[in-house]
Parts: C-alpha cells; sequence; structure tokens
C-alpha cells in the first residue's frame, strides 16, 4: 500500500499544514486502488449476466464453479503476469511455456516410466531456467522484454512440438491418470476439494441434480484453491513485503529504483521466473484434469493473462497494478467466456461478444477509476 | 501458407511427371496448380480443396467430403435414435472443420446447433457442461477433431453419462481408440489419411507409365470406426496405417 499512496498526486490544499503527514480516509484510500475499477467492471458484468442469462443455469452453483473454473486457470497465470507488468516488463512466452510444461510433464511420465513427481520437477526445473534465460536476456541486452519473450514464445512452442514429434512421433500424449494413482505430488494439482461438504449439501437437497441426475457440485477443483492461493500470496508481498516495495520501484522507474539500492536485475529475473512457474502450474492443472498433454496447449494464454492484468487495473507502462485487480480481471474474462452459452447467443458470435465485453469492462474500469480520482 | 505456396511453385519449376499438393487454400494455390497443368504436369489433389481443385486442372481428388462425412455422420446418429444434436466446433474459420459441421447441421435438418468455443480443453469441457444443462434434450455430440473429443469424454465420464448420449467425433487419437473400444464413444470417422498418401502415388506412377489415371475422384473417408473394429484399428494404428 505504501507505494501506492505515495505515487499518487496529493490533494493541493494550501490551509493544511503539510499534505504529506495529512491522514487519508479509508474511503479515499480505497477509491484509489487500482483494484476498484475492476470491481466496478465485474459488479457490471454480473449484472449483465443476471439479466441476460435470468431464468438459466449460470448462477447455479453448478454453473459458478464452471465459470470459476475458467477463471482460476486464467487467473494463475495473471497473477504472476500481474506482477510482472508492475514490474515493468511483459512475458509472452507464458502460453508457450504452458504448451512445453504439459510436455515435459507426459512424455517423462508416460513414455519413460518416470514416476509423475519427477516429471512435474523436471517441468519446473525447465520453467524456471527458462525465466532465467528470458530475465538474463532482458537485463543484459536492455531489449524490450517484449521482443525478447516474443522469440521465446516461438522457441518454446516449436521445442514442444520438436521435442514430443521427435520422441513420439505425435503432438498428443494421453494416458496419464494411469500414472496418477498414489502420487501425493500429482496430487496436489488434481481433484477436487470440500467433496464432503457438497455431497452432505446434496443429501440436504440444497444442489440440484444435473442432466446427468449427479449432483452438481462435487467439490471445489483445486484450480480455484491455487487462484486464490497464489492471489492472496502475491498481495501479501506486493503490499506487505519489501520486496514487494522493490517491484513498484523497478517498474515505476527502474534507474531511480537503482541508484537507492533496488536489486532491480534480480528483482525483475525472479519475476519471470514466476510467470515461467506459474504457467508450469497452470500446465499441471490442466494436464493432471485432462490426463493427456497437447503441444497447442496454452495458445494465446499470454495475451488473455495481459488483458485480465490491464482488466484488473494494471498500467502497461508498469509501477502501478494489483494481485486482486489481476483475479477480477480473470473473473471478468470467465464470466463472460462461459456466460454466453446461457444467454442463447448463437455461437457464431463468440469473439465479437467476448471482445465487446471485455472492452465494455475496460472502459467502464477506467471511467470509475477517472471518477474515483476527481473524487477528491 | 506463403511458405506452402514458395514450397509448392519451387516443385512446379523443377518440372516433375506429376505432383500430389494438398490443395488447402485456392487462392494461394490455385494459380501455381493452373500454371503445373499448363506446362503438362499431371496434378492430383489430397486431402482438402476436393470441390474446387478441378477449376484448375487437377486430375483427379483424392480424400473425404467434409460436408459429405458430417452429413453422413447425422445420418449415422439418427438411426442410433438420436433427435436433437450439437456440433463442437473448435476452431471457426478453418475451411474443413465448419465444411463438417456444416454438413453435420444439414443432415439434421434443423434439429441440431453448432456450438463455438476456443481451443482451451477446460473451456471446451465446461462449455459442453453448460450447453447440456441448458439444453436437456439433446442426445448427440459431434465434435470435429481430437483436440474436442478428448475433454468432452472426460465431461460425460464424469458424470457417467457417456451411455446416456451417443457421442462421436472426426479423426482418431489414442484417447478416442480407447474409448471406443470400451464403448464410452459411439464412433469416429476416419478419412483414412494413409491411402490419402499412397493412392495418388500409385495412380501417378500408372499415369507415367502407361497414361493410366482414375476417370473420377476417390473418396477415401469417412470411413466409420466402431467398438466392432476399433481392436483392429488401435493394431493398425501403432504401424502407423491408421
Amino acid at each position: 500500500m505504501q507505494s501506492n499512496t505515495s505515487s499518487k498526486p496529493a490533494p493541493h490544499s494550501s490551509e493544511k499544514p503539510d499534505e504529506r503527514i495529512q491522514r487519508v480516509p479509508f474511503w479515499k484510500k480505497a477509491l484509489s486502488r487500482p483494484e476498484l475499477g475492476a470491481l466496478a467492471g465485474t459488479v457490471l458484468v454480473l449484472a449483465f449476466f443476471i439479466v441476460a442469462a435470468s431464468g438459466t443455469g449460470m448462477f447455479t452453483p453448478a454453473g459458478i464453479v464452471n465459470f470459476l473454473e475458467v477463471a482460476a486457470q486464467l487467473g494463475i497465470i495473471a497473477t504472476a503476469a500481474a506482477l510482472l507488468m508492475i514490474g515493468g516488463e511483459f512475458d509472452l512466452s507464458i502460453g508457450s511455456m504452458i504448451g512445453l510444461a504439459g510436455i515435459l510433464i507426459a512424455i517423462p511420465a508416460v513414455e519413460y516410466g518416470w514416476p509423475l513427481w519427477a516429471a512435474i520437477l523436471l517441468a519446473f526445473s525447465c520453467a524456471g531456467l527458462v525465466g532465467w534465460i528470458n530475465g538474463n536476456l532482458v537485463n543484459k541486452t536492455g531489449l524490450p522484454s517484449f521482443i525478447v519473450t516474443l522469440g521465446f514464445l516461438f522457441i518454446l512452442r516449436g521445442l514442444a512440438i520438436g521435442i514430443s514429434r521427435l520422441l513420439t512421433g505425435r503432438t498428443q500424449i494421453g494416458g496419464i491418470h494411469e500414472h496418477m494413482q498414489g502420487d501425493w505430488f500429482a496430487a496436489l494439482f488434481s481433484g477436487e476439494v470440500a467433496t464432503g461438504l457438497f455431497s452432505w449439501m446434496a443429501a440436504q437437497g440444497w444442489i440440484a441434480t444435473n442432466f446427468a441426475g449427479n449432483p452438481l457440485v462435487t467439490g471445489i477443483p483445486v484450480s480455484i484453491v491455487w487462484w486464490l492461493g497464489l492471489t492472496a500470496v502475491a498481495t501479501w508481498v506486493l503490499l506487505c513485503t519489501p520486496y514487494g516495495n522493490w517491484i513498484f520501484a523497478s517498474g515505476g522507474d527502474a534507474n531511480a529504483a537503482r541508484n537507492s539500492g533496488v536489486p532491480v536485475r534480480r528483482v525483475k529475473i525472479s519475476l519471470f521466473m514466476f510467470t515461467a512457474f506459474s504457467a508450469t502450474i497452470f500446465a499441471c492443472l490442466q494436464v493432471m484434469d485432462t490426463g493427456s498433454a497437447d503441444t497447442i496447449r496454452g495458445l494465446l494464454k499470454e495475451l488473455e493473462a495481459i488483458i485480465a492484468v490491464v482488466i484488473g487495473g494494471a498500467l502497461l507502462t508498469g509501477g502501478y497494478g494489483s494481485a486482486i485487480g489481476a483475479a477480477l480481471g480473470a473473473l471478468i474474462f470467465g464470466l463472460v467466456q462461459m456466460g454466453i452459452f446461457y444467454t442463447g447467443v448463437n455461437t457464431d458470435w463468440f469473439q465479437v461478444f467476448l471482445g465487446v465485453m471485455l472492452l465494455v469492462a475496460v472502459l467502464f474500469n477506467n471511467f470509475m477509476r477517472k471518477k474515483a480520482m476527481e473524487a477528491k | 501458407m506463403a511458405k506452402m505456396q514458395q514450397l509448392v511453385e519451387a516443385a512446379v519449376a523443377s518440372n516433375p511427371d506429376g505432383l500430389i499438393v494438398s490443395f488447402t487454400d485456392e487462392d494461394a494455390l490455385g494459380r501455381i496448380v493452373q500454371k503445373a497443368t499448363n506446362n503438362g504436369i499431371p496434378v492430383i489433389t489430397i486431402n482438402s480443396g476436393g470441390d474446387v481443385a478441378r477449376k484448375y486442372g487437377a486430375r483427379l481428388h483424392v480424400g473425404q467430403s467434409e460436408y459429405e462425412a458430417g452429413k453422413q455422420a447425422a445420418e449415422r446418429m439418427q438411426e442410433m435414435g438420436v433427435k436433437k444434436a450439437v456440433c463442437v466446433n473448435h476452431e471457426q474459420g478453418n475451411q474443413g472443420l465448419d465444411q463438417r459441421c456444416d454438413g453435420f447441421l444439414k443432415g439434421f435438418d434443423g434439429n441440431a446447433e453448432q456450438l463455438a468455443t476456443t481451443y482451451d480443453p477446460t473451456a471446451i469441457r465446461n462449455a459442453v457442461v453448460a450447453y447440456l444443462n441448458e439444453h436437456k434434450d439433446v442426445r448427440g455430440i459431434l465434435t470435429l477433431g481430437t483436440l474436442a473429443a478428448e475433454p468432452m469424454l472426460q465431461a460425460m465420464r464424469e458424470q457417467g453419462a457417456t451411455d446416456m448420449f451417443t457421442l462421436a467425433t472426426f479423426d482418431l487419437s489414442p484417447g478416442i481408440l480407447q474409448a471406443l473400444e470400451k464403448g464410452d464413444m459411439d464412433f469416429a470417422i476416419d478419412q483414412q489419411q494413409y491411402l490419402q498418401g499412397y493412392l495418388p502415388v500409385m495412380f501417378l506412377d500408372q499415369y507415367a507409365k502407361h497414361g493410366l489415371l482414375p476417370a473420377g475422384d476417390v473418396p477415401t473417408g469417412p470411413g466409420f470406426v466402431t467398438q466392432e473394429n476399433a481392436a483392429q484399428v488401435i493394431k493398425l494404428s501403432q504401424q502407423g496405417i491408421r
């Protein structure tokens, strides 16, 4: 919080003794937070669907889990992308990293009989290496991260295709479910939590049954837990630790930060490694969930992550933003992406619908934020 | 596409005895195929573009009519007792997939809808579940490729609903073959790509040696894979034939 409020222009009032030690009321502080706009956008989109999808199953427990799951997977990479963007850099290789990480998990496990935990560790190690290379290249060359990571967008996707074609002759590797039994590490990325609670609720008749006659919701998918957990940790790091301040400082003005002793290079390298790790978490969740890996997985996810972060109120130029905002951005994305199926709109218009809704959400965010700034 | 254009152009310039080309894009490849046939090079198109290749002088097409295959899938589903169905299109704008879906919708004569999704498996799975919860009378699901088939199968298995629906897909993968063998999936449509590679080479060989060539297009698909022949197909696919 500290670096945020200090970067805002303080109100100019000559009567007050010193504006810097003036106490800011809570509501004014809340209004100047970057996630405020995203919250307003979320409310707007929710309101739209409550009207447009009324009488459908969208806001039943099953419908909610349905769109939350889509939001959660995006939210996991959006959290990391938000930290990196606040730190002043982009990572366009996230989507390709998802594809590569999936292949790195599936091939050793399915083709070479590795235990899954070892394959997952291999994927995380490779991700760490990729993030480290990305960060170092950006630091050493001074090139925009946009270009460096765009190179890795192609390299990593190409590696995923090349490696899996070379070793298996295919681009899709299935049969992972058979390797998941009894693997404690893989269990972290699969299944549902609170299943007992939900079956109890179903037994009480609180949850309806679906088209197949099963209780609509059997538990909370683990991806949602990861999403909320990562968002909470990222928010804590940003607002309550020195490292969080370093991130804001590196993105705000790297030179000034360096001069005041912030290890800008190390901060950026660690942030690039975090985005690659988040892509690997995404890949683990999806591979364990679907039971297969595919070289095409994660296509365009880097852009979706950036969209979610920007909807969440972060600045593309760095130094400003929040993890909660990114989570709300991902939520809006999930709501819109799944919501169309309940509105009865012909799905030929799916992408138009998605684009228009996202644009409206961003415009509304922007409008609300401006209003909030004026309110001072 | 521009890369393929260059490669085909180079192939034509080397003045071969015959040209086999996958005619994926009329605008990009039409001119080059015309040039080849003008120079007396016999051209056989494979896999896609069968409906337009002749305009540019191609001798014949070896492949599957996607539209016809979609229509036959619809007919087969109706024979199995499906009244209403949905076609999951994971890549709108891909000509081949759109034709498959159009044929399917036509075959169902207004009783089927298209469900457009993205590539993402979680989004595909959740879209299918959301759609079925809203359309409780739909009993048949067709996916247009392996990418969408596996998430759809997963949704059905999670709900224990594989027997409740008639499930079908285009194209084969190990997971799909397994599902067919177990009876989770009802049929898969194979365009028998092995034949698309094998036959045109035979034809051109005959043409070069003796001037012999079949008079019409050769439809290599749809070949239907069901529970009965799944085991055999699994064996052949391990040898790379299917």
